[in-house]
């Protein structure tokens, strides 16, 4: 059967270019970056090199740059690192209501140990509007944290404004961009962040690999103490595969995008037209403001986890907000608080496309979808039909 | 993470549908967990002879339904009265730990058809 993978956001396959420039990694610089004789050379200009590219296509430093174990631990060496560094100043932090649970429940953990965080709501596209960021702003905060592309609907955020209010005020704003970086461009100077974070896996670069951009004067709390290394705010002897990994992925995505893009966000909006075709569906997040590969519908009547099972069978991956699949007994707290009620929620449908879709693969899905939602929709006690 | 059982009754769900002139229907769930499960029953006899049922929910309650339907017909009412969650799961060879609280709700879809075809026929 044919097998098609609409799953991108959740990971993507580690593209063959991005094996190859790991493998000599693997093979050849196993030195200890921190040691003084060749080999240790060898892995520290190995390292160098990487973080110079990625500085660069990101448009930092070369010091900006902290490699990090996964997107979520960049998150969490942002928000805890700047949050535990500036508590003398003030203990308050504001978030949205739709962030990834790496900056959602990191900013609960600090609120469970003295710290105070107001969650912005946003409007029914998903939108955080920077008037509403500004009106949470207090005197005692001293850190903002908003996703830059949500992951699960695929609204993007307008940081860009909301950099502005915080650089005004002196306070220190973070944006998870692991859904973005890769697929957007990217610069970091330019968005005005002082804190970025990314993940290779959702590029085609390998899992256990991430990074956290840190603009040159912001001080943070290391989360792992225990060595020098990436100049004292992440301990670990470094991962020189993985980091090779990364960096051979972003510059893939930088250098392709200008013909990836449009092609990924043609096919989205096909396919958002065709499954809008079907009665009582609803299309969820921003029109215009959404990531290029990403589509996201509900269907009212019928729930996310037997869709997917069915089409599964079918041969499609795909993800759903449904609590069944969010893996707590309430639906996607992104479309809750986008205000659908819980039971349209319930029926929600993400598909990611990436580099390997096809317009064929659209079609396939548009024919196949509708009698999926037909058979589940006759099963169902809500629907009349 | 779903049994052959499971994935059975889920692809192939028998009795689907609704009993006109049911003699008992019974709904159970709600919509907030995403899982709702109506039963509709026909008795003949003290003896039930036929059992529908419409489901909005995942997997394992649109399993757990289809099975509960399997069971009950041609049962005494007091053979279906003893039916329980446990034994509609361990008919499809077992659920995953976290569907058993939430989404195996048909046989309590079952006692309320069963109490409603009583209330009916004291009415």
């Amino acid at each position: 059967m044919e097998r098609i993978y609409l799953d991108h956001a959740a990971t993507t396959p580690v593209r063959p270019e991005v094996l190859e420039a790991m493998i000599p990694a693997y093979k050849n610089t196993f030195g200890n970056a921190s040691s003084v004789y060749s080999w240790g050379r060898e892995a520290r200009k190995a390292i160098d090199d990487a973080r110079a590219i990625t500085a660069d296509i990101l448009g930092a430093e070369f010091n900006e740059i902290i490699f990090t174990g996964s997107g979520s631990e960049a998150d969490n060496l942002a928000i805890k690192g700047a949050a535990w560094k500036q508590q003398h100043k003030g203990k308050h932090i504001i978030t949205s209501a739709i962030e990834h649970h790496a900056v959602l429940d990191t900013v609960k953990w600090l609120e469970a140990n003295g710290f105070d965080a107001t969650y912005v709501p946003v409007d029914e596209d998903g939108l955080v509007s920077a008037a509403a960021v500004e009106e949470a702003i207090r005197e005692d905060t001293i850190l903002i944290t908003i996703m830059h592309g949500n992951n699960e609907m695929g609204t993007i955020q307008p940081v860009e404004d909301i950099a502005v209010l915080a650089k005004d005020r002196g306070i220190l704003f973070h944006t998870d961009a692991v859904q973005t970086v890769g697929s957007l461009p990217i610069h970091v100077k330019d968005m005005g962040v002082d804190m970025l974070s990314l993940a290779a896996h959702k590029f085609y670069g390998p899992k256990g690999v991430g990074a956290l951009y840190v603009r040159k004067g912001v001080r943070l709390d290391p989360l792992i103490h225990g060595g020098a290394q990436e100049r004292n705010r992440r301990a670990g002897t470094e991962d020189i595969p993985s980091i090779v990994g990364l960096t051979k992925a972003l510059e893939l995505a930088d250098s392709e995008r200008r013909e990836v893009k449009p092609r990924l966000i043609a096919m989205r909006d096909r396919l958002i037209q065709g499954l809008e075709q079907i009665p009582d569906t609803k299309v969820n997040g921003h029109r215009d403001k959404r990531l290029p590969n990403n589509v996201n519908v509900c269907f009212r009547y019928i729930e996310g986890e037997s869709l997917l099972l069915n089409l599964d069978m079918m041969g499609i991956a795909a993800s759903s907000g449904s609590a069944c699949t969010s893996g707590s007994l309430d639906p996607s707290h992104v479309l809750l608080a986008m205000g659908l009620s819980h039971e349209v929620a319930h029926g929600s449908l993400r598909l990611t496309l990436g580099r390997s879709s096809t317009e064929a693969d659209v079609d396939y899905v548009l024919k196949h979808v509708p009698p999926i939602v037909k058979r589940l929709r006759d099963m169902s006690p809500l629907y009349q039909a | 993470m779903y049994t052959d059982k499971v994935m059975d009754h889920f692809q192939n769900p028998r009795n689907v549908g609704e009993i006109a002139n049911a003699d008992g229907v019974g709904e159970e769930g709600n919509v907030r967990c995403g899982d709702i499960m109506k039963l509709w029953i026909k008795v003949e006899d003290g003896r039930i002879m036929d059992a529908k049922f419409k489901t909005f929910g995942c997997g394992a309650a649109i399993a757990t339904s289809s099975m509960i339907t399997e069971m009950v017909i041609g049962k005494t009412l007091e053979e279906a009265q003893e039916i329980s969650n446990q034994a509609v799961a361990e008919a499809l060879d077992g659920l995953p730990p976290v569907k058993m609280h939430c989404s195996n709700l048909a046989a309590d879809a079952l006692q309320k058809a069963l109490d409603d075809y009583k209330a009916k026929q004291s009415a």
